[in-house]
């Protein structure tokens, strides 16, 4: 008897198993996936949507941006987010543009270097200016932290201040905006990028080509690094996605971004 | 009545194939996970490889996956380094260790020591990574300069975590050794350093290899703590206190956002590694059965 109840509750096992992972995708109406930089803020609009809508269950998920418009194209889900601007190859899906985001420079608060030319913060991140002296800083060479390939806050500042020049390989590599925060905070003499949201007291954010790294300089267009957070869907949204991103873009929505420092489209 | 006893007999026999061969379902399912992964990592990591030539895909020294640039060189040699540096460590402390439990002090300080430091392997690998980048990252920056974030710092936390292995196996070689040696060698005159030095580490010599080498796995696969501590910049470093980047940790660092061919040379990062370890392993196998034929003869 005994080995067939082993077997028996094996079976009972599977079986009640897969119903499990079946059924918790049959509640979701809506799915988002993409950039993990948006993720936190979409989840924070999906909680109060769902609070006011309680028939509506919003489903949000990371992966990247890059996988996140690929899940859209496929029909994976219904809203895709990037949170750097789409490529040439994939402009045919909608985009629409749900928040703003500043990138900060930051360096440790002690550091006596207050601003540098977005040129300076290229040949810093390109390896080739090493030392603080050369911005009127201390004779300590730079600790440079990026983030690893395939993220899309190094894709931004790629694109936003590099250019076509390579970060230098010798540069500190960390995959987190926590970890980068986290180690400038604590070396005297690094730099970093992060989500201008995510600045804190621990760091300080340089001032660029003369520009505060501050909601009006980037409404006014003096502080350039900024990048647009997407939804992308696939034509028009409609039904259930066309509530959520009316929501998302509504005051309320916009409201609940402002707090976490991001930047209002509307 | 016969009958009856012959019936439940030839159930028995029955339920005891049935066990059987459930048993042996068991066994090969943990066989046929390692065949299914070796099988999947090369399947996706060895095309890319050779799509793009073995010879720039192990010697380029440069890392760029976003412009299709891929170079393993700075992470093999990252591996190496800090592989190397918790040896340097690692050994000579973990055997210190071992000759002083066997050796050198009573059954009661072994009794408090040895279940200790077989604890040191049961903590988590990111406490280790936390303390290093808490204690020991600002200690370095503040007293050699550099960003702390280093070599060095990855051979410190990789050298600890690989003492219980080294102790452990490094004691059960020397306790293997039959008494008759030591009582030999102090009846020939010997004093207990020369009797350790001379006749004990020869004796356990091909344990003591393949704790080194079981060690040096450990070291090699270790990913958490040298993400949190080595820095993980993509470049062969110029120094002790330069940051490096590691095989392990150049699958874990770039595995979340990695699609395409980026994906594929981390699952080749990876194929580099099995290799690696399964040599390693291998090695230590060997050795560590030659110690037990050794022994008998």
């Amino acid at each position: 008897m005994r080995p067939r109840r082993i077997v028996l509750s094996l079976l009972a096992l599977c079986v009640a198993l897969s119903p499990a992972c079946r059924g918790a995708r049959g509640q979701t109406d809506l799915t988002l996936a993409g950039s993990t930089s948006i993720q936190p803020f979409a989840d924070k609009w999906a909680e109060v949507f769902m609070e006011t809508h309680p028939d509506y269950g919003v489903n949000v998920q990371g992966g990247g941006s890059s996988a996140g418009i690929q899940a859209c194209r496929s029909g994976a889900c219904q809203i895709g987010m990037s949170s750097r601007e789409l490529k040439n190859d994939e402009k045919d899906l909608v985009e629409i543009v749900v928040a703003r985001d500043g990138l900060a420079i930051i360096v440790h608060p002690s550091n006596p270097v207050r601003g540098a030319k977005v040129g300076e913060i290229k040949q810093i991140f390109a390896g080739d200016l090493r030392n603080w002296k050369l911005l009127g800083g201390p004779d300590r060479s730079i600790t440079v932290v990026t983030r690893e390939e395939g993220s899309g806050t190094r894709g931004a500042f790629q694109e936003l201040v590099m250019g076509k020049t390579r970060i230098f390989k010798g540069a500190i590599t960390q995959d987190s905006n926590g970890t980068v925060r986290e180690i400038v905070a604590h070396d005297p003499y690094a730099v970093g990028f992060i989500s201008l949201g995510l600045v804190n007291t621990q760091v300080k954010a340089l001032d660029l080509d003369g520009a505060s790294a501050s909601e009006g300089h980037i409404r006014d267009g003096s502080y350039k690094l900024v990048r647009p957070f997407l939804f992308v869907s696939q034509g028009e949204p409609s039904g259930h996605a066309k509530d959520f991103i009316d929501f998302v873009l509504s005051p309320e929505g916009q409201e609940l971004i402002k707090k976490a420092g991001l930047l209002t489209v509307r | 009545m016969g009958t009856v006893g012959r019936g439940a007999r030839n159930r028995l026999e029955r339920n005891d194939r049935l066990v059987r061969l459930a048993l042996l379902v068991v066994a090969f399912s943990a066989v046929s996970v390692l065949l299914i992964i070796t099988v999947f990592i090369i399947e996706q990591g060895t095309p890319i490889m050779f799509k793009y030539g073995l010879k720039s895909f192990l010697a380029g020294s440069s890392w760029y996956p976003s412009e299709k640039v891929f170079g393993l060189w700075p992470m093999i040699v990252g591996s190496i380094y800090v592989t190397l540096g918790a040896m340097v460590l690692g050994v000579p402390f973990g055997l210190a260790c071992a000759i002083v439990l066997t050796e050198f002090s009573s059954k009661r300080v072994r009794g408090v020591i040895k279940p200790v430091v077989e604890l040191l392997a049961g903590i988590p690998s990111v406490v280790y990574g936390f303390m290093g980048v808490v204690i020991l990252v600002p200690f370095i920056r503040e007293t050699f300069g550099g960003p702390g974030l280093s070599v060095l710092a990855a051979s410190i936390i990789l050298g600890i975590m690989i003492l219980p292995t080294i102790i452990s196996i490094s004691v059960d070689s020397l306790q293997a050794i039959p008494p008759s040696y030591r009582e030999g060698s102090i009846a020939l005159g010997a004093t207990k350093w020369q009797t350790v030095k001379m006749v004990l580490l020869p004796a356990a010599r091909s344990g003591i290899i393949a704790s080194v080498i079981l060690g040096m796995g450990r070291a090699i696969g270790e990913t958490m703590a040298v993400i949190m501590i080595a820095g993980n910049a993509a470049s062969v470093p110029g120094s002790l206190l330069a940051p490096v980047r590691t095989l392990t940790s150049n699958i874990a660092l770039e595995m979340g956002y990695a699609a395409g061919e980026h994906r594929q040379a981390l699952f080749a990062t990876g194929v580099i590694l099995f290799v690696i370890i399964m040599v390693l392993n291998t090695v230590a196998n060997v050795t560590a059965s030659r110690m037990k034929g050794g022994r008998r003869g």
